[in-house]
């Protein structure tokens, strides 16, 4: 016999750890040097969900995370691993303890295979205290089986594709038996078919009963694959609802704290003359006979799915990497782009796709960043540098886009993802470009400054800039485009009007 | 409004920074002052107070200073430069046996003595160019490492300015080839240098691109900078520098041998490290370098000074360059994790 006490003391604790669910995190605060990233922070994991975290850049997603996944310490607060308080020491405790994080940036090691690399500190071992890779590669197929996914275990990781390497995270992630899988966006590099793939894996991977954090900015995904969410903004809790009662504005509402009313302010502006002719362009091996032409005042859009090598048509106009034939005219006369710097005396501008890897000079400051470009071209006198104009210039500039810092003298590390990609649209507006051309100018970065730089780009066209958009949001496509080329594997697959495009006609040839 | 990205203005404006400069030259004060009160218990005199203890050490540095600034705008390009001592062999050998005056009987090129002093110093300072030109163009058109690029040039020069007089030593230079070098001069070529390429690197093009390129040099290039172009005239640069700190050298000592310069490649790397030159590029200055130089001159002559043994500065100078690295290094990750 208990005593009523104990078994009222079992009761509660049984109660408890129901309540609980998988994970619980309570009140968790992080404060980094100069900034509180989470102030009192909550989330529940129940077994069996998806449950996605939303919010801006900055919102404290990843902060957290990196807490769940024992990267971080949490300076206060309490986590609970089915009911008991838990402190998870470093990602191995985490690990251990049934937490796996699968990355944003995959860590596998390339060079060794997909068996060894699930399997990497707990090889089985033969007679002779060996490695026995025979039974390690039989010990991946069982688990690829169970995951449905068709993978050989013996292939070098090096040699996998975005979406198989993700494969290979997930499958070792449940054969450390986790029982919590966080997912830091990981659709971000995934083609359409892929993403199903996955989606088919995570909802399988529900049915186990394992809790699943699932981090993105994609909202559809939201719908799609979440059972509840949980929302941060500014590094507090904002609320956790299921996914059926809400709607897209709602979430939007939360993320932001106030209406994004016009996401797409597209103004019709009149349209001049062809700027740019494209005839024929080829890379073999890359893309073919990519032809189109791009008006004055236009935006036209270039949609098309990963893999369709629209960047690599962008990088090829630019001169980063020349096409090897075709024609591109400019203002009707055929012109020779070997070089950035042959594309920028054509008056070509490009915002590349990624901000940290080829747009940023992320250790130095603003105003270094903002002048790149336009002191290779002006404003230097016998090889010094006219600062005092340029630095005039820049501040009108980033006062002009709001760009949102002390002073231009500020490291550009230190700034947000969209202020980030400002100061590099800052960069080409001081070129005066006639052709500009956008790869994912609203990628990773919050709804505010989204918006804010949807309403530039139609300012530009209206100014008489021709505009060439690549973006994978089809809303942004379509919201901004006056037309739209699709691209389907290195093939311009068609060419739509902004009034006969949608959602379907787009997939449809770009997915073919 | 967006709270998230106004809070940012907020963060870095509580949180001054000083100048990297400034820690340095906090270091340096502080190893200064040790010697000196290590000078007072050990020796009983003052390390500090002696102008002639000062002067040799800032000339013992000079020359190697000439080089480091070279190198400080390599490694603020992302690259390394490991030519710069054999390029000072090999220049010190050039220029000298164009540079010997006929009074000497045994002169390598009899037919060529007595020359005008700019002969020698231009042709030294060709060979350095044309040596950190050949280690710019591997680099930036065959993309091998700077490291293995310029590994090459240091053992082919080594080898070159051996083959030139088969090992013997090249002596008796005129008198106004003699002068370059003598009593403070080398301080002053070295303090002009540092002068040119401080206002070069912070006000010129060529300073931006630099600085660019070693900060991301993708992103250098989609702004339309000729990346290659700019890195063959970096080496190039540098090459020249090495050369003339090889003049100096020859002159200094009234005779070039091909030994000249060993290793002063790793001790011009290791003033700029220590000057808070960051190795993964894009961060640096000259000032820097400057204190970093002194810095190393300080430890060497504070070692003199106490009567330690040569072999103990050695083995010293190995561990401060270590040491200098890791602080970049912890400099680095604390930054990503801030």
């Amino acid at each position: 016999m208990v005593s009523p006490g104990t078994a009222a003391a079992i009761k509660r604790v049984l109660e408890a750890t129901e309540a609980d669910g998988l994970l619980a995190i309570e009140g968790i605060r992080k404060e980094f040097p100069g900034v509180l990233a989470l102030d009192n922070v909550q989330l529940r994991i129940r077994p069996g969900t998806v449950h996605a975290l939303m919010g801006e850049n900055g919102a404290g997603k990843s902060t957290l995370m990196k807490i769940i996944a024992g990267i971080y310490q949490p300076d206060a607060g309490e986590i609970r691993l089915r009911g008991i308080p838990t402190v998870l020491k470093s990602p191995l405790d985490a690990l251990e303890q049934g937490i796996a994080m699968i990355h944003q940036e995959l860590q596998l090691m390339n060079w060794m295979t997909v068996a060894e690399n699930i399997w990497i500190r707990r090889e089985p071992k033969n007679s002779f205290g060996l490695i026995d890779h025979s039974k390690m590669v039989t010990m991946t197929e069982e688990l690829f089986a169970r995951l449905n996914i068709v993978l050989d275990p013996r292939a070098q990781v090096s040699e996998l594709t975005v979406a198989q390497k993700q494969m290979v995270e997930i499958a070792r992630a449940v054969s450390y038996e986790s029982s919590v899988l966080i997912m830091d966006e990981p659709t971000s590099a995934l083609t359409d078919r892929e993403v199903e793939h996955l989606f088919s894996i995570i909802r399988d991977l529900r049915e186990r009963g394992i809790g699943i954090v699932y981090i993105t900015h994609k909202m559809n995904e939201l719908f799609e694959i979440a059972d509840e969410f949980t929302v941060f903004r500014d590094g507090k809790y904002v609320g956790t609802h299921s996914s059926k009662d809400v709607t897209r504005d709602d979430i939007i509402r939360m993320m932001v704290g106030r209406e994004i009313t016009d996401m797409f302010p597209k103004i019709d502006c009149p349209i001049g003359d062809v700027v740019l002719e494209v005839k024929n362009l080829n890379i073999p091996g890359v893309f073919y006979d990519i032809s189109f032409s791009l008006r004055r005042g236009e935006i036209l859009g270039l949609a098309g799915l990963v893999g369709s090598k629209r960047s690599n048509v962008a990088e090829a106009l630019f001169g980063v990497t020349p096409a090897a034939s075709g024609e591109i005219l400019v203002n009707g006369k055929p012109v020779t782009i070997d070089s950035p710097s042959a594309a920028m005396s054509h008056g070509f501008a490009f915002l590349t796709e990624d901000r940290k890897e080829t747009g940023c000079f992320l250790i130095l400051n603003c105003l270094e960043n903002i002048q790149s470009a336009l002191i290779t071209r002006s404003h230097v006198n016998a090889g010094f540098v006219d600062q005092s104009t340029v630095t005039k210039l820049a501040e009108e500039m980033a006062a002009k886009l709001r760009v949102k810092t002390p002073n231009l003298y500020e490291t550009v590390e230190n700034l947000s993802g969209g202020n980030q990609q400002k100061l590099l649209i800052a960069r080409w507006l001081l070129t005066k470009p006639r052709i500009l051309i956008l790869d994912e100018p609203t990628r990773g970065i919050d709804v505010g400054a989204k918006s804010e730089i949807h309403r530039l780009i139609t300012a530009l066209a209206a100014e008489g800039v021709a505009v060439l958009m690549i973006s994978s949001e089809l809303p942004e496509v379509l919201g901004m485009s006056d037309r739209i080329v699709v691209m389907h594997e290195g093939h311009v697959s068609g060419v739509l009007d902004r009034a006969e495009a949608n959602q379907v006609k787009i997939m449809d040839l770009a997915a073919r | 409004m967006n709270t998230s990205t106004q809070s940012i203005p907020q963060l870095t404006r509580s949180r001054r920074r000083l100048p990297s400069e400034l820690t340095i030259l906090l270091v340096l004060v502080g190893i200064s002052l040790t010697f000196e009160i290590l000078g007072w218990i050990l020796q009983g005199q003052s390390f500090l107070a002696n102008t002639q203890r000062l002067a040799i050490m800032i000339l013992q540095v000079s020359v190697i200073g000439i080089i480091a600034i070279g190198v400080t705008q390599v490694i603020i390009s992302d690259g390394i430069d490991l030519s710069s001592g054999s390029i000072v062999g090999a220049t010190a050998m050039i220029s000298m046996s164009l540079a010997q005056a006929s009074s000497f009987p045994r002169a390598l090129y009899p037919g060529l003595t007595d020359l005008p002093v700019v002969i020698p110093v231009v042709a030294g300072l060709l060979v350095g160019i044309v040596c950190g030109a050949i280690n710019g163009f591997l680099i930036a058109y065959s993309r091998i490492p700077p490291f293995i690029a310029t590994l090459g040039m240091m053992v082919t020069a080594r080898g070159f300015a051996k083959w030139y007089t088969k090992g013997q030593p090249i002596s008796f230079p005129t008198d106004s080839f003699a002068a370059i070098g003598k009593g403070l001069a080398p301080v002053l070529i070295f303090l002009a240098v540092a002068a040119v390429m401080h206002i070069v690197l912070r006000y010129t093009r060529y300073g931006k691109f630099t600085y660019a390129i070693g900060a991301n040099r993708q992103a250098a290039r989609v702004s339309g900078i000729n990346v290659e172009r700019h890195t063959v005239k970096v080496y190039a640069v540098a090459g020249l520098l090495s050369a003339l700190a090889g003049i100096v050298v020859a002159s200094r000592g009234l005779t070039a041998q091909a030994g000249m310069g060993t290793s002063y490649e790793l001790d011009a790397i290791a003033m700029a490290v220590i000057g808070g030159v960051s190795l993964s590029g894009g961060r640096g200055s000259i000032p820097g370098t400057m204190i970093g130089m002194v810095i190393f001159g300080v430890i060497i002559s504070g070692f003199t000074f106490l009567r330690l043994d040569a072999y103990y500065q050695e083995m010293l100078k190995g561990v401060i360059i270590v040491a200098a690295v890791v602080a970049d290094v912890y400099r680095q990750r604390k930054r990503v994790k801030s």
